[in-house]
């Protein structure tokens, strides 16, 4: 499986993987879902976990909501979630494959300081897996 | 009837249907008629006793049906519901 991305959108993530540091970080990934799934659009979410930010992340029912209807209105697809693993490898740890959701994309950025080490993503299966999408980065101006 | 918004990961179960329209008098009642609908949605949302999944929120409107009267609370024509997956994580 490759998940293509926009080199714009990719950057964002990174960004603000570098920004909430110490803290997770984590958002919403938008784009196409047909014979290659792209992702050209990105929004942040609030960590809005109570508690240790530096190693969970929560996106509240309510702004899981809005990033429904935002995607409705604008006639696009949510595809999946990406979040920041500060100063720990960019796999899906078993916390994170607990709550996982079938079908989206799950973008993990490592990061460490200020340094992002890499960018990995992973695509939730029915046997309850992860499996790692190589990333194909796309130029693009949707952002 | 009321409307029932059902979230990407799901929609492969309504034939790619975001949005449905469900009859039901309450949440509960909605929620059964639309399990019977499309069963394949029946194990996402509810747990083998019929409840509401852990990991699954219903909203009515903005509001959690957890701060209303969950399952009996009533819905008309103008009710929007929402199925949301909860999202969470973390590196350890």
């Amino acid at each position: 499986m490759k998940l293509k991305i926009s080199k714009e959108a990719l950057a964002h993530i990174e960004s603000h993987a570098r920004a909430e540091y110490p803290n997770e970080c984590c958002g919403f990934l938008y784009g196409v879902d047909a014979d290659d799934r792209v992702i050209d659009r990105v929004f942040e979410a609030k960590n809005s976990k109570e508690g240790d930010k530096r190693r969970r992340f929560e996106i509240s029912p309510l702004d899981y909501l809005k990033a429904e209807q935002y995607a409705i209105e604008n006639d696009i697809q949510l595809l999946g979630i990406y979040h920041s693993h500060p100063n720990h490898p960019a796999r899906p740890s078993e916390h994170d494959r607990l709550q996982a959701v079938e079908y989206f994309s799950y973008i993990i950025t490592s990061v460490a300081d200020d340094k992002i080490n890499i960018t990995t993503s992973w695509r939730f299966n029915e046997q309850k897996q992860f499996i790692e999408e190589e990333i194909n980065t796309i130029t693009t101006t949707k952002v | 009837m009321a409307k029932i918004i059902i979230p990407t990961p799901l929609r492969k179960f309504t034939n790619n249907e975001a949005k449905l329209e469900i009859a039901g008098s309450n949440i509960e009642e909605a929620i059964i008629n639309l399990t019977k609908q499309f069963p394949e949605l029946k194990t996402n949302i509810l747990d083998d006793s019929g409840s509401i999944r852990q990991f699954v929120k219903i909203y009515l409107g903005d509001e959690d049906i957890n701060t209303l009267d969950k399952g009996h609370t009533p819905i008309n024509d103008s009710s929007v519901i929402s199925i949301i997956p909860a999202i969470a994580g973390g590196k350890e």
